[in-house]
């Protein structure tokens, strides 16, 4: 049982939604960015998406794109990911960080050194965005065999003929991308959403996350009350981007985990 | 050897769009049944005669095909050495070898009932094909172009908008060609139902390299036939110019089972291919990544962040390759050579001043490196060189780096 199943199955015992972030390592910098993902569990986020920055996230919209540049012009690299992810786990040893990205970064270390260093740095599970069911030798059998979570994106374009072979290695929870489109993108609306989210929940056991198109404690409630929790990325990576302090953005985090917990 | 699949480097991909360990389909879930879709209407259309009469059609009525394959006798004179022939696909409509794919992926695209067209570019060449086509057959096309492409090719921008186009600049990373992919990737996966990628080069996730690949092929097809009508036989040696590699395969293809043919490829060596990374020559200078739906040669840090390159040709501006030249490369059936700026620079000169005929700087590229060979070589070697895009849309460039003052009638040096 990793680190995600067990919040999971906490959450569920309370009966609580799950509230989860996603930040950039790195971003603005080293410092500031590791004592932002120390105060997440303190506003209530159960599960930490960390971004790890690449130079073309063809997934993400401006924000996020934003925010990778900022942590690569601080100089964040793979390694500085995982030494922010090793700072945390010093202090806190039960909230999940599931690490966000693209492959190359990962190929260009090797799966088999990554995946023992991200498994040693405390990292629990895995979300690349270009690495779709097609590509499962790459990373996603060897991360399940090294004791991770491959966490899979399922999306309004996966029908019911592939929604099978997107759920068959998938391990920790389902994220649903709850628009066709960018991160930060369109709205997500949770009338839209409900029946989808209901389809692969009829077809998984596992816990399904809605994310994309989230972005105020109202939203983050109505997601989270039609699923099983909601992820929020853009609107608190815009306000890192916007020179915000730790303090505030924490603020901002705790009213979208409240939204969600309230669900 | 032709006949036998076995032993053919002309079967891939496999069935995973896979060329040896290059290709295949990294992209997003919201874009993979999309993939799925258009491989399966692709392999329809391909065993469909009424897919290629429509082609032939058009390739003979609106392109101009065949091009011809030219006797550039002054230039062998000039260097002395082996025979040159130009296939010239800077003929054909819209000045490039770009449009013959583009009518292939936009019938395609009819056929799948979509309305929209993106298509990315770097020179423009592409994003001109692509609203070219689009114009002809009354579809909505959005071209995503770098803002430094946009600044440096400003004539291609004003063909793009006149044919109907918008021509969306991007700025995010270094505004080029790289980043306009990018761009038209986001645009696909939030436009997914109505929209149409038309991928401008053997590049992309599965079906991208072959089908596109498949429709440049024409290229090589029409240069064996014609090839064997004016000599009789084979060429030697062909050399083709690659930024993704499109004109290349395309030239090349068709000959992969003629073992005794030399196949190179010319990758843009920008100020020189050493640790500065000014360059786009991403096989002598790369190693392989992931970008871009598939995995190939990339120009990149030993982070696997990837860099930009650089190329006095915006059309060779790119970072990686098409992943069937990265195989072709790895097991050694072609070879990839790089060409400086200062080099192509000066066989675009000798090219317009010895044939008459002012190439595109990415020709030029593949030019230099027929300088360097065909004085070693006997004069019964036969080169066939791709001549896949004309020069109009490059004379400011070249003006510049010549030092040569548009705005002074006089017609003086500005030096």
């Amino acid at each position: 049982m990793t680190r995600i199943d067990a919040k999971f199955a906490a959450l569920k015992a309370q009966g609580k939604k799950a509230f989860v972030s996603y930040v950039m390592a790195g971003d603005p910098d080293f410092d500031s960015s590791l004592e932002l993902v120390k105060g997440l569990p303190g506003a209530g986020v159960d599960v930490i998406e960390l971004g790890l920055p690449f130079t073309d996230p063809m997934a993400d919209g401006p924000t996020i794109q934003l925010a990778g540049q900022r942590a690569l012009e601080a100089g964040m690299t793979l390694d500085r990911t995982l030494e922010l992810a090793t700072e945390f786990r010093k202090d806190d040893d039960t909230t999940p960080i599931v690490l966000m990205g693209y492959y190359n970064p990962i190929y260009s270390r090797g799966v088999d050194t990554f995946l023992s260093q991200a498994k040693a740095a405390g990292i629990d599970g895995l979300i690349v965005v270009d690495l779709p069911p097609e590509e499962d030798d790459e990373l996603c059998i060897p991360a399940q065999n090294a004791g991770l979570n491959f966490i899979r994106l399922a999306t309004p374009t996966t029908d019911d003929n592939r929604l099978p072979r997107v759920l068959q290695n998938t391990s920790g929870f389902v994220y649903y991308v709850s628009i066709t489109g960018i991160t930060g993108a369109a709205e997500a609306e949770a009338t839209d959403v409900g029946p989808e989210v209901a389809r692969i929940k009829s077809a998984t056991d596992l816990p399904v996350i809605v994310g994309f198109g989230i972005n105020t404690p109202a939203k983050s409630q109505a997601i989270a009350s039609i699923s099983d929790g909601a992820v929020v990325g853009s609107a608190i990576v815009s306000q890192i981007g916007a020179g915000k302090p730790v303090g505030e953005v924490l603020e901002f985090v705790k009213s979208l985990s409240d939204g969600a917990h309230a669900a | 050897m032709a006949n036998d699949l076995f032993n053919s480097f002309m079967s891939g991909p496999d069935e995973s769009g896979r060329f040896g360990i290059f290709g295949g389909r990294f992209v997003s879930e919201t874009l993979m049944p999309l993939i799925l879709s258009l491989e399966e209407e692709y392999e329809k259309a391909k065993d469909d005669p009424t897919f290629w009469a429509e082609m032939d059609d058009l390739w003979a009525n609106y392109v101009g095909r065949p091009s011809p394959l030219y006797y550039a006798e002054r230039l062998t004179e000039h260097l002395g050495g082996a025979k040159i022939y130009l296939k010239r696909d800077e003929l054909n409509h819209t000045g490039a070898h770009k449009i013959n794919n583009v009518l292939g992926q936009i019938i395609l695209a009819r056929r799948m009932g979509k309305t929209r067209i993106i298509a990315e570019t770097g020179a423009g060449q592409h994003g001109v094909a692509t609203a070219t086509v689009c114009a002809k057959f009354g579809l909505k096309c959005v071209v995503y172009m770098g803002a430094h492409d946009v600044q440096r090719q400003a004539p291609n921008v004003f063909r793009m908008r006149l044919l109907g186009a918008e021509v969306i600049p991007v700025t995010s990373g270094r505004g080029t060609l790289k980043d306009a992919m990018n761009d038209a990737l986001r645009d696909w996966v939030t436009n997914v139902r109505d929209t149409f990628y038309c991928i401008g080069t053997v590049a992309g996730p599965h079906p991208y390299p072959a089908m596109v690949r498949d429709f440049q092929s024409i290229i090589g097809k029409e240069a064996k036939e014609q090839m064997h009508k004016a000599e009789g036989r084979l060429p030697d040696t062909l050399i083709a110019a690659i930024g993704g590699g499109s004109n290349a395969m395309g030239l090349f293809y068709p000959f992969l089972d003629d073992k005794d043919v030399n196949i190179i490829g010319v990758e843009a060596g920008g100020k020189g291919v050493n640790e500065k990374m000014e360059h786009c020559a991403s096989l002598t200078g790369g190693r392989p990544g992931v970008l871009h739906g598939n995995r190939t040669y990339l120009l990149q840090d030993d982070d696997g962040q990837i860099l930009e390159g650089y190329s006095i040709s915006a059309g060779l501006d790119y970072p990686g390759i098409g992943p069937e030249h990265a195989w072709l490369n790895d097991i050694g059936r072609a070879q990839y050579v790089s060409i400086t700026d200062m080099e192509a620079l000066e066989a675009f000169q000798l090219c317009c001043s010895t044939e008459g005929i002012i190439p595109a700087l990415e020709p030029s590229h593949a030019l230099a490196h027929v300088m360097k060979i065909a004085p070693e070589l006997p004069a019964d070697h036969l080169i066939c060189m791709n001549m896949c895009g004309r020069g109009d849309k490059d004379v400011q460039t070249v003006a510049k780096h010549l030092n040569f003052d548009m705005s002074d009638t006089e017609g003086r040096d500005a030096s």
